[in-house]
């Protein structure tokens, strides 16, 4: 390991939106490659992204992102939030950024542990079936915040 | 920098990766791994080697990369090589630090 004081990073997805999904994955894989720990708690819509049918559909927000340079209206018209998500995909995939299925593969393997909310699953009335195998778990946030058991440990909410 | 390794005076980077392959030899990969707390098995050889063949073939190195590989799995290179496995086995190697972010 490095020179980093970092030692754990514990990640709180609460979006469905493919940036915010990929900044959480990116992360979380970078910290295993620094030989850091890393951990993700899905919570509210950020569940979307461990649900077996929804997350090879997550969209980029074309709506309220000023990022995007489109008026609001524009964002707002059918097939403009796909289009923007086509064409975001593209580009990663020009980078060899990996769908979203085979990051969560990826990141199970590197041994970053996936955690589901307990109370956004009940919320969404959401079974084990629905989510990815690959999930770790399904804790309370007070179970996660036990999680943060050693000195270097940061939480960051996405 | 200069590093010394095996009585071999060896041009690296600030992070200690050789800035040049053909200076690399098994003594000074078995050195390296020695620093970074790994023992080498033959397992480790093998992977040393693929990894030194992707570089000459201008590959970029990647964790997915590792996953289409075929040569072995992302379980198996952390356990190979941890705290780290492009980063650590990389410098036993003898090529650059991967650049890349996933």
């Amino acid at each position: 390991m490095g020179k980093t004081k970092v030692k754990k990073m514990l990640f709180i997805l609460s979006k469905a939106t493919i940036e915010n999904a990929y900044a959480a994955f990116v992360m979380a894989n970078g910290a295993r490659m620094e030989g850091i720990e890393s951990e993700i708690f899905f919570t509210f819509f950020g569940l979307e992204a461990i649900q077996k049918k929804k997350l090879e559909h997550l969209h980029v927000a074309t709506v309220g992102n000023p990022a995007m340079h489109m008026p609001t209206m524009l964002g707002g018209l059918p097939g403009v939030e796909a289009f923007a998500t086509k064409m975001m995909k593209k580009e990663m995939e020009k980078l060899d950024m990996p769908p979203i299925g085979e990051f969560l593969e990826i990141l199970s393997d590197s041994g970053c542990k996936l955690w589901g909310c307990k109370l956004a699953i009940d919320m969404f009335h959401l079974k084990k079936e629905d989510l990815i195998d690959e999930l770790d778990g399904i804790l309370t946030i007070g179970d996660f915040y036990n999680r943060a058991d050693q000195k270097g440990t940061h939480l960051l909410f996405i | 920098m200069d590093l010394n390794i095996a009585g071999i005076r060896l041009d690296v980077t600030e992070d200690g990766y050789l800035t040049d392959l053909s200076q690399w030899n098994e003594d000074i990969a078995i050195e390296i791994a020695k620093q970074e707390g790994i023992e080498l098995t033959d397992r480790h050889w093998e992977v040393l080697t693929w990894i030194q063949e992707q570089v000459k073939k201008e590959v970029a190195l990647s964790i997915r990369g590792i996953k289409k590989s075929g040569v072995l799995n992302i379980k198996e290179f952390y356990a190979l090589f941890p705290g780290g496995p492009l980063k650590v086995s990389t410098k036993i190697a003898g090529v650059p630090k991967p650049k890349s972010c996933i």
